[in-house]
């Protein structure tokens, strides 16, 4: 590349488009069917499908334990894998920032190449926009994803029933936390990461041994707690949570308690719920756990019949409170 | 303090055998009050609120500073935000409270107006000298929890020689607004817990004439569950025994001289004046405004600030609420028109206020 920026003429359409294609797109992400370079792309798929998009604006986009490109990936694929599907192909639109360090935009595309290869999906059409100087704030992606359903009717977050154990694969609260110190140049003395993963491949071990799996879905934005409550809510069902079970690492819990906020509404970008009948729970529970990406899976609680639409934390010292949705961003408080 | 010392504070075991003894202790019912958001919050979060025995009512004061920022005071904020040449930086919480028409310094921001959210008022001073053309105004809510760092952060600005640094002063008091409630004859109070933080740094005088005046009991408390048990506790077994006591059970952070250094620079910077509690009114000498030494870094006197009395909402019980004289619950407009995200009264605004607590925790 000649300049070390990203500069207007990159996403002109012309030569200095294509050049920035085939040096850096192919180069990262290269496979037969972009190799051709097409208007669009030619998919070979079975039906029934599942097709999500999600566009990441994260800031920063270098975060401890990832960045805008491998999260890009990540949760396109968790939100096709979240159907029960096995995740095939994505598109990814580019719009970016004049001016940007071509070696940033370098190591962000390295690095959706790197977790692409990892989670077993091409990217086989793209985009790339480049715009002035404050029109976006350096690099914005949009991917969708298509994948093929295995189980049908699969997963679904209106499919809980009352006598569903509630299971989450690990942690909560890392990434949103780890975003989060970062953007406010805070340090921890054992630094906070961000969990952000594919999750297909256990996604799909798990639906193909226990298909009468009810719900699968990843807590992302609004966190543990707002993922619940719209579970609940499109079961009518409630779900009764147990305090002491819910797994937070140590780093987690102190830096929220510092400075006032709730893991339980921090996003997740690595973990998944998963609600099925009380019988299959302990075999869910080990094959979770015989994969890195779910060591720390527990039970956290059940589904019942009383307080339909509402989640109910049972506390560490036996009291119960409601736990409820996030209203707007959580902020620092005064005191 | 490691967070490992803080579990024992948490233990449900202990929390089990302390609620027993608080069962036995009583033979009359117990109407207290805590006067701080982050013990509102506890005791909703804990759980604790719906272990505790049916003759313990619980009753949340005007402890959240948001909350009490009055509508005239918000108004100021967002004629500042609109205001040409100046950057407003403040603390999260303050960026959603309504203030006229229901506009909000989020709204304003989004219109165009500079706002900048800081996590203490030294990233504040920073701004300002990254912005050396421009005047930054620090929005000046809290207690005296607050008010120690905001003054220190108006010393270095000096020291500094930071010229476009301006601090607005909307700092309250808690004893004040204590003795306010206690001298109004609709409230019904027995005991106070008496906030952690701000007695860190006023210690436990400023509180003796709960007890000396007025015949009630109070404990400075910690934030844990143990705390608050064993404050109970102590009130209960107090009141049985006919002593008006007020107490300091928080030694592990709280001495009972407070920290006279940061009482010394709240009080070379602020003087003490009449401020305007939201829900509440006008309460003498319960509020900090910029002593004459300091006028150059007053927003008030440089943009001619005032607040007045306006009249409350209709319909909303937010001073009520605030009073302990009903339950959030039984306001009409609890989670009908009054809601965590389109708040009418200011119960509601913060997530520390007694009213987004039920909201955001009550089962009932």
């Amino acid at each position: 590349m000649s300049s070390d920026k990203v500069l207007l003429d990159y996403g002109s359409g012309g030569r200095a488009s294509q050049r920035l294609i085939s040096e850096l797109f192919l180069k990262h992400l290269g496979n037969p069917e972009l190799a051709r370079l097409n208007d669009a792309a030619r998919l070979d798929l079975r039906g029934p499908l599942a097709f999500s998009t999600d566009t990441f604006t994260v800031d920063p986009i270098f975060f401890p334990g990832g960045d805008i490109g491998s999260l890009a990936v990540h949760g396109t694929v968790n939100d096709v894998a979240m159907l029960g599907a096995e995740p095939r192909f994505l598109s990814c639109g580019f719009i970016i920032e004049e001016g940007l360090p071509m070696a940033d935009l370098e190591r962000i595309v390295a690095s959706m190449g790197r977790a692409a290869a990892k989670a077993g999906v091409f990217v086989v059409t793209g985009d790339t926009k480049v715009v002035p100087r404050s029109a976006v704030d350096k690099i914005f992606i949009n991917t969708t994803g298509i994948g093929e359903i295995i189980v049908d009717p699969g997963p679904s977050g209106d499919r809980a029933r009352p006598g569903d154990a509630v299971l989450i694969s690990g942690t909560v609260g890392d990434h949103g936390l780890a975003v989060l110190s970062t953007r406010q140049g805070l340090s921890f003395e054992t630094p906070v990461v961000s969990d952000s993963a594919a999750l297909n491949h256990l996604i799909v071990r798990l639906i193909r041994e226990l298909p009468d799996i009810h719900v699968l879905r990843d807590p992302t934005r609004g966190g543990l707690a707002t993922t619940l409550n719209e579970i609940a809510e499109s079961s009518g069902v409630g779900c009764e949570i147990d305090e002491a079970a819910l797994p937070i690492s140590p780093e987690v819990s102190g830096g929220c308690s510092f400075l006032g906020l709730d893991p339980l509404y921090l996003a997740n970008e690595g973990k998944f719920l998963c609600f099925l009948p009380e019988g299959l729970a302990q075999r869910a529970l080990e094959i979770m756990r015989s994969d890195p990406l779910g060591r720390a899976a527990r039970r956290i609680g059940s589904v019942g019949a009383d307080n339909p639409g509402k989640v109910v934390l049972r506390t560490g010292l036996g009291g119960r409170r409601l736990l409820n949705m996030l209203e707007g961003e959580q902020l620092p408080r005064i005191c | 303090m490691s967070l490992k010392i803080l579990d024992q504070f948490k233990d449900p075991q202990i929390c089990r055998g302390l609620l027993e003894r608080l069962q036995a202790a009583l033979d009359s019912g117990l109407r207290f009050m805590e006067v701080c958001g982050t013990h509102t919050v506890a005791i909703f979060q804990s759980g604790l609120r719906s272990v505790l025995p049916k003759e313990v009512v619980h009753l949340s004061g005007p402890g959240c500073p948001v909350c009490v920022t009055h509508e005239s005071e918000v108004n100021a904020f967002l004629d500042l935000a609109g205001t040409p040449g100046v950057i407003v930086a403040t603390f999260g919480d303050l960026m959603r409270v309504p203030g006229r028409n229901g506009m909000t310094l989020k709204a304003a921001q989004a219109e165009g107006g500079r706002v900048s959210v800081v996590y203490s008022p030294f990233d504040a001073l920073r701004l300002a000298a990254d912005n050396p053309g421009e005047k930054v105004v620090f929005l000046g809510v809290g207690f005296e929890t607050t008010a120690p760092g905001v003054a220190a952060t108006i010393l270095t600005a000096r020291e500094r020689g930071l010229e476009n640094f301006r601090v607005l002063s909307f700092h309250k008091l808690v004893p004040p607004a204590l003795a306010a409630l206690l001298s109004d004859p609709g409230t019904d109070i027995d005991a106070f817990i008496l906030p952690g933080h701000v007695s860190a740094i006023i210690g436990i005088e400023p509180y003796l004439f709960i007890g000396r005046e007025h015949g009630k009991c109070a404990a400075i408390t910690g934030f844990e569950p143990v705390d608050i048990l064993r404050s109970l506790l102590f009130m209960v077994e107090s009141r049985k025994a006919g002593r008006a006591e007020v107490v300091n059970l928080y030694r592990r952070v709280v001495a009972d001289a407070g920290n006279p250094r940061a009482v010394q620079v709240m009080n070379q910077v602020f003087e003490v004046s009449d401020a305007l509690w939201r829900g509440i009114g006008l309460i003498p000498a319960s509020g900090l405004e910029m002593s004459e030494d300091y006028a150059e870094f007053d927003a008030k006197r440089e943009f001619g600030v005032e607040v007045v009395e306006c009249p409350p909402l209709p319909g909303c019980k937010c001073g009520e609420v605030l009073k302990g004289k009903i339950r959030p619950d039984q306001c009409p407009l609890f989670k009908k028109t009054c809601t965590p995200a389109r708040p009418v009264g200011p119960c509601m605004v913060s997530t520390e206020g007694s009213c987004a607590a039920y909201y955001k925790y009550g089962l009932d």
